[in-house]
């Protein structure tokens, strides 16, 4: 049998038009949105990344995105990397 | 504050503390068009008894001897641009001196020029008036530190300003790369040479003192060119340097390679070509750098191919059109700042390369300004909304992070006044709904154009003919709007202090044609 | 008709330069999870890539993915992230032999009948890039039905080869000759390679004007300021377009008339004559030029 564990992981890059986004396994869901757009698509951002931990099954983790001015659909591919990066094999 | 709104719909005040009374827009040429006599106020100054030299043994002296007291305006021009260190070393010897609530007036800050907010918070600087701001003086007006608003004026606005006795300068400090004894200054030679000196022209006829910075005391008489001629000058300061000469006078600006402005820039250009503007005898103007920039290649191409000669380029001048000039593409050119090195060169070999002063490039109630006789502009933009205004002061989060400069002369003067720029930036749209800071009107505004597709004013119907002929990839503005936003979904609105305006806009005619407010943390 | 003379390759994970894709002009683009990605971003190059097709409305411009090889991890995951998405095509690396197409073929059969979809099987293109894969290319182009195109990789072909890419392209006659014929003879389309030093548009023009008369469909382009150099080379000379439309009134008369024969200029009009004069007049359509059908 495989044994599955959560662990910190990362996806994307610092370029224009990109975001880094970065999971780590945490009690609960926090969210730390940082960059350019900040102010711009806070509601936004936390609605889609809630949607998407709440799709993939993942709840206690502590996200964070530093946004290089990235467009929705790219922040969720991001996000959607990193978490299948969360997962490892003992 | 009292408010009112204006034909935009805009709130702005009907005045200033310590300032005066403020009329509201009413229209791009309302105010020209009435022709009530329009005042000029020339300054009261001392004759100077005959000498053989102005030079002051110090600038603490200088200044002693300006007459220069505490709450008192004055004024310096850009011509530096990001290289000077002539604005810092006043400020700092007026700080020193104990001078304080001193109204700043320069024909614009330079981004560089961070200092000016701490001169603001030791208490030096009182007010700011000025084209633009950014960088740490942009974030330091939008969080509201200053008491005093500050008024935000075009070139030629500005000019008007002087002219008619709303900005008094009592001293002005003009950096002149080549000055001799007597003050007779120019720009386009010297370790320190900046092209152009025409903001510096302007502020020598109309200031109540003139204090010439130097470090390049030539033997008597300057010759040939004479920007500023001794006349106007009181003093002399000899310095060891005006600034760094590789910031002063960059390298020659370079056509994009980026394939987003390219493609913006060539949208730009066939609408151009469509229209039938570029004949023989056209006048053209565009930006320092970008898609602004990029376009002046493609008309380069266009009038080399077709064999037309053009009649004039007007700016903010660049190497690049400068080059058009050698290559025998314009007749002449006007030139109230140079943009980079390659113009120093363009000025003192070729006389067509004539230096302007801003009232005479963009100054709407005189006897005619230049902008009035552009055929062509291509202007950027931070923003722009569904009404065709364009806002190039703020930025997507509110803050000030741009300048004013000949954006609104040239759109309402030229003929045809195209606005270039990405259909979004940093995944935010660039078409609004309404801009949040409204600079240049979009009854000036002829055509925005992106990458994605162009826009032409509905009051420009036989634009918009000539586009559609040349099957040129035309979008309603409100459409292109919509299709953008569906990848890069509908921006909050930023959160702004509504009862806490720092700085109002007055467009060139004098009236006010927006308010810029406080940026909630 | 919507034209494929360009197809502009944009590396899979950069979403600066996909969002701006559809901009350029090109008349088809080629998101890339293969060459253009680093071995540790291959995942993350498929998330952008179907986040891109599932939420990104290209309008009309196909889009072309390409995966990673059978011979590599990736090529199942690739498949079943991309095929249900349905891309224009996949477009397959490295083809040898018709097994390899067929592999992939089955593949995306069960992945399409997962998804319950209907309406249309997912296209592929198969990229040749190897002295086995040019010798087999009419076997690869007619192994399955889904085969609509062959691409021509030359920069894997000549290092397969153990030659050099000249700016000439001489050594790559041969490979592009063979390319075209079997598609010709497959009835699908034929793509040639990309050109790498691109401060050399005039030696793109030429190259691209050379596979333009060997018959090529398309060209691949690696930067947008090759599009335009491409469709210059694909552009009709306005002569041939006037015969064209000659030859296509007269055959329409002759159909009027019912007659079998058609004549034009007083000479003898066979059909893959005729065929060839629509084509040329759908091409000119795509440059406005006067007669051809408006884009």
């Amino acid at each position: 049998m495989v044994e599955l564990v959560l662990r910190m992981a990362q996806a994307g890059t610092l370029e224009s038009a990109d975001c880094l986004v970065t999971v780590v396994p945490a009690e609960e869901f926090r969210l730390d949105y940082r960059g350019v757009n900040r102010k711009l698509f806070g509601e936004r951002t936390r609605k889609l990344v809630m949607e998407t931990l709440e799709r993939t099954g993942f709840s206690g983790m502590q996200v964070t995105i530093q946004d290089q001015g990235a467009l929705e659909l790219v922040i969720r591919a991001r996000l959607e990397t990193a978490l299948r990066r969360a997962v490892g094999e003992v | 504050m009292n408010f009112v709104k204006n034909a935009l719909g805009r709130l702005v005040p009907v005045g200033v503390d310590g300032v005066g009374a403020f009329s509201p827009y009413e229209g791009a040429f309302a105010r020209v068009l009435k022709g009530a006599p329009w005042p000029a106020a020339y300054p009261v100054r001392k004759p100077e008894p005959p000498s053989r030299s102005k030079v002051a043994p110090s600038l603490k002296t200088a200044i002693e001897r300006s007459g220069l007291e505490n709450g008192m305006t004055i004024s310096f021009h850009h011509h530096l641009r990001n290289g000077d260190k002539v604005i810092p070393l006043v400020l700092e010897t007026l700080l020193q001196m104990g001078f304080r609530d001193l109204t700043f007036a320069p024909s614009s800050i330079p981004d560089s020029h961070d200092c000016v907010a701490d001169y603001v918070r030791k208490g030096l600087i009182r007010r700011i008036w000025t084209s633009g701001a950014r960088g740490e003086v942009g974030r330091m007006i939008s969080r509201g530190e200053m008491e005093e608003t500050v008024i935000i004026r075009s070139h030629g606005g500005r000019a008007r300003a002087i002219e008619e006795g709303s900005i008094v300068i009592d001293v002005a400090f003009l950096a002149a790369p080549a000055c001799d004894a007597l003050g007779n200054s120019a720009g386009c030679s010297g370790k320190s040479a900046c092209g152009s000196l025409g903001y510096a022209i302007t502020d020598a006829r109309f200031a109540r003192h003139v204090i010439a910075v130097t470090d390049n005391l030539v033997e008597y008489p300057l010759h040939p060119h004479i920007s500023v001629p001794q006349h106007l000058v009181n003093q002399v300061v000899v310095v060891d340097s005006l600034g760094d000469p590789a910031k002063i006078a960059s390298g020659a600006a370079r056509i994009t390679r980026n394939p987003l402005d390219l493609k913006v820039a060539e949208n730009a250009y066939r609408l151009l070509a469509a229209s039938g503007i570029l004949a023989p005898g056209c006048s053209f103007q565009v930006g320092a750098g970008g898609a602004s920039l990029a376009v002046a290649a493609f008309v380069r191409d266009h009038l080399k191919e077709k064999g037309i000669q053009g009649g004039f380029g007007l700016g903010g001048i660049s190497g690049y059109m400068a080059q058009m000039l050698e290559e025998g593409l314009f007749r002449a050119l006007f030139d109230v700042q140079s943009f980079d090195s390659a113009v120093t060169g363009s000025m003192v070999k070729n006389r067509a390369h004539m230096e302007i002063d801003p009232s005479w490039y963009a100054n709407p109630m005189n006897q005619g300004c230049l902008v009035h006789n552009l055929d062509v502009v291509i202007l950027a933009a931070l923003e722009v909304d569904t009404d065709f205004n364009v806002n190039v002061m703020t930025g997507n989060d509110g803050v000030l992070r741009g300048a004013s400069g000949g954006h609104s002369d040239t759109a309402a003067g030229a003929k045809m006044a195209i606005v270039v720029a990405p259909s979004f930036r940093g995944g935010v749209p660039t078409i609004k709904d309404r801009v949040q800071t409204l600079v240049t009107p979009g009854e000036t505004v002829d055509a925005i154009v992106t990458e994605r597709g162009i826009c032409i004013n509905p009051n420009r119907a036989d634009l918009w003919e000539a586009a559609k002929k040349a099957n040129l990839p035309l979008k309603e503005i409100t459409d292109l709007k919509k299709e953008v936003e569906r990848f890069t979904g509908v921006p909050e609105p930023v959160e702004m202090d509504m009862d806490r305006v720092v700085a109002v806009v007055e467009y060139r005619d004098g009236t006010l044609i927006d308010s810029i407010y406080r940026v909630k943390e | 008709m919507r034209g494929m003379r360009s197809m502009l390759y944009i590396p899979g994970n950069a979403p600066g330069m996909i969002q701006n894709a559809a901009v350029f002009g090109a008349d088809m683009v080629m998101i890339d999870l293969e060459d253009a990605v680093a071995l540790s971003e291959k995942d993350a190059a498929r998330d952008i890539t179907a986040g891109f097709l599932r939420h990104y409305d290209f309008g009309d411009l196909p889009v072309v993915v390409r995966i990673n090889g059978a011979d590599t991890p990736f090529f199942e995951e690739d498949l079943e992230a991309i095929v249900p998405l349905k891309p224009f095509a996949i477009r397959l690396p490295k083809c040898q032999d018709p097994s390899d197409v067929l592999l992939a073929d089955s593949r995306m059969t069960e992945i399409e009948k997962r998804h319950g979809m209907s309406g249309g099987l997912v296209p592929i293109h198969a990229m040749l890039e190897s002295a086995r894969g040019i010798e087999n290319a009419y076997a690869i182009a007619t192994a399955s039905s889904r085969v609509t195109a062959l691409t021509l990789g030359g920069q894997d072909l000549t290092a397969d080869m153990g030659i050099q890419k000249t700016r000439d392209g001489w050594e790559l006659f041969y490979a592009r000759s063979r390319v075209v014929m079997a598609a010709k003879a497959a009835g699908i389309a034929a793509f040639d390679t990309v050109w790498t030093d691109f401060n050399d548009p005039e030696g793109l023009f030429r190259e691209a004007r050379q596979i333009v008369e060997l018959g090529f469909t398309g060209k691949a382009a690696i930067h947008p300021s090759q599009v335009d150099v491409i469709h210059r080379a694909f552009r009709p000379d306005e002569k041939e377009v006037r015969k064209a439309e000659r030859i296509v009134a007269a055959a329409a008369e002759a159909e009027r008339q019912g007659r079998g024969v058609v004549a034009v200029d007083g000479k003898m009009v066979d059909a893959p004559i005729i065929v060839r004069a629509r084509h040329l007049i759908s091409l000119a359509g795509l440059y406005g030029m006067e007669g051809g059908e408006a884009q």
